[in-house]
């Protein structure tokens, strides 16, 4: 909670440093802020309040909160270097703000409203960041697309909620929960017809198969930099806020939508790998590669047991932090050569051995591979769906991620190709944040204990 | 005005309310028009704030109407936003025709 206030009052400072004239040390303070957020999220811990019913403080809230707060710190970190647009800095930086704030909504709401409201907070400000490059047109059709399909998941989720309203009488959900439990073999048929349209508009804020269609276009047309925001800190929050849901309301009725996630899951991991093997962008590829993770991240909801949070955040962490320092070299390969594609990186490892050696964790990272921190978190993934007897979908995520280590090292293997003589510079915020991630990929990959036992 | 409410019985408000709903997203999905898929958008948006105000009333809860407020100031930001992205794209392209923007897929 108080790393909710924190990021709430940033925000505010950043709008207000435009008229008291503080710009200059805007950037500064914002990373000093986060810092603090981070802090009180910490000391936090273990401490469980319950805010008049609308928001949760518990293990799983300050455990997520951590990781936005964490990205969103290294986030900012990736901000000095590749941020153009400095006469709109301090908007810009609240609305990042403002954004990480509703992603903590997300993962502490104990009711349908707050729900609803921390993904309005977190969408709205994306669809602004998504269209910031006003005269790019892919910038303005992305950020379009995005508006178009988030308002159209909203009424879906709405629409769910106000069934499962009408069901329930009311919109906590620990209630809802408790009333699944006592009235199970007789919930009207209300009921489920809002669970279905509340999956559906979940299934289209985390990307899966078949509502993916919108996320490919949005990730690529959008800024890079803004595109790494959404690909971490908003799928953290948007599965957090998932699992929540599933864990607390419907846990219940698990059989009723267990094989409709199950063939989604399986579905996003084979789709979205196949498709991101036929990608000549590297923009591109990352867009389908987190399609193809959510439909991991789908096996860690559906195992629907006390590993399901621990995995879930692990993973989400993991992929988070690979994600950012591949995001962070693209982005200073793509200032240099003007374009995102993947001969691009062509002879990056003669020149700039220190960006390769990060490019080639984050993949290992990213493919699943050992020792990196992204083995550790399919692996916890999978032992947990193997516990509640999803071997074959396991099966089929494996497969999955065979065919995503095609894809990861075709990275790799152009970065050794050719000898390109432009060497690639980056600021000391990115090098920091590249070093940041990979020290914490290869050490999450080495002593994951601590993370997985967070949350039990 | 409770009477005039109950009068209908639940049932009507459910499938009336589902009803709009099924029209705003036949639009979202086949109009073409910019503006018309917002029209549409906000047809979604009000079926759900007339069956909650319905469940309300039904379950003699206040927070379903509470909520119908958090709807409609959510709404109108969001279109607010929607507007001013739809503008950008009118001043780059001169159309509202969303066959225009299909140029990210390459």
């Amino acid at each position: 909670m108080n790393a909710l206030i924190s990021l709430s009052v940033l925000g505010i400072v950043a709008m207000l440093s435009e008229i008291f004239n503080f710009k200059k040390f805007l950037y500064s303070l914002i990373l000093l802020g986060l810092v603090a957020a981070i802090g009180v999220n910490v000391m936090e811990w273990g401490q469980f309040q319950l805010w008049y019913g609308m928001m949760i403080v518990d293990e799983f809230t300050l455990a997520f909160s951590g990781v936005i707060l964490l990205t969103g710190f290294l986030w900012f970190l990736l901000v000095a270097d590749n941020h153009q647009d400095k006469a709109h800095i301090s908007d810009h930086f609240a609305i990042s703000l403002f954004a990480m704030a509703g992603a903590i909504v997300m993962v502490s709401y104990n009711n349908l409203s707050m729900l609803f409201l921390g993904i309005e907070i977190v969408s709205i400000s994306m669809y602004i960041m998504a269209s910031t490059q006003k005269n790019d047109l892919g910038s303005n059709e992305a950020g379009f697309k995005y508006f178009l399909m988030g308002a159209f998941a909203t009424g879906f989720i709405l629409f769910g909620t106000a069934l499962l309203y009408g069901a329930t009488a009311t919109f906590d959900i620990q209630k809802i929960g408790v009333f699944v439990t006592e009235h199970n073999s007789e919930l009207p048929a209300i009921f489920y017809a809002g669970l279905i349209l509340i999956m559906v508009g979940m299934a289209f804020k985390i990307s899966a198969v078949p509502f993916h269609w919108w996320a490919p276009d949005v990730y690529t047309g959008s800024p890079t930099l803004i595109t790494a925001f959404m690909a971490t800190i908003v799928k953290t929050a948007a599965f957090a806020a998932f699992l929540r849901l599933f864990i607390t309301c419907f846990s219940g009725v698990e059989l009723f939508w267990n094989q409709t996630i199950m063939i989604m899951a399986g579905a996003t991991i084979l789709l979205g790998n196949i498709t991101a093997l036929l990608q000549n962008d590297f923009k591109r590829i990352l867009a389908f590669s987190s399609v193809a993770h959510a439909g991991y991240m789908l096996l860690a909801v559906l195992a629907m047991n006390n590993q399901s949070g621990g995995s879930l955040l692990f993973y989400l962490l993991a992929y988070s932090i690979s994600s950012l320092s591949a995001f962070a070299v693209l982005l200073a390969v793509a200032n240099l050569k003007g374009n995102t594609n993947v001969q691009s990186f062509k002879g990056l490892a003669k020149k700039n051995p220190f960006l390769a050696f990060v490019v080639i964790v984050a993949m290992l990272s990213l493919a699943g591979i050992p020792p990196t921190a992204g083995f550790f978190a399919k692996y916890y993934i999978f032992t947990a769906a193997i516990a509640n007897n999803y071997v074959g979908l396991t099966l089929v995520a494996i497969t999955g991620s065979i065919v995503s280590i095609f894809y990861y090292f075709r990275i790799v293997i152009v970065m050794f190709e050719g000898d390109e003589s432009t060497e690639v510079t980056v600021g000391s915020n990115t090098k920091a944040l590249l070093v940041i991630c990979s020290v914490l990929v290869i050490l999450l990959g080495l002593m994951p204990d601590f993370l997985i036992g967070l949350l039990k | 005005m409770n009477q005039v409410l109950t009068a209908a019985p639940l049932s009507h408000y459910v499938l009336l309310s589902s009803i709009l709903f099924s029209i705003g997203v036949l639009g979202v999905l086949f109009r073409r028009n910019a503006i018309i898929i917002f029209m549409c958008i906000e047809l979604m948006l009000n079926a759900v704030n007339l069956l909650l105000a319905a469940f309300s009333v039904h379950h003699s809860d206040p927070s379903g109407q509470v909520f119908v407020f958090f709807i409609m100031a959510v709404a109108a930001a969001e279109v607010a936003v929607g507007l001013a992205i739809l503008i950008m794209i009118y001043r780059n392209t001169g159309s509202i025709n969303i066959e225009t923007l299909s140029n990210i897929r390459h």
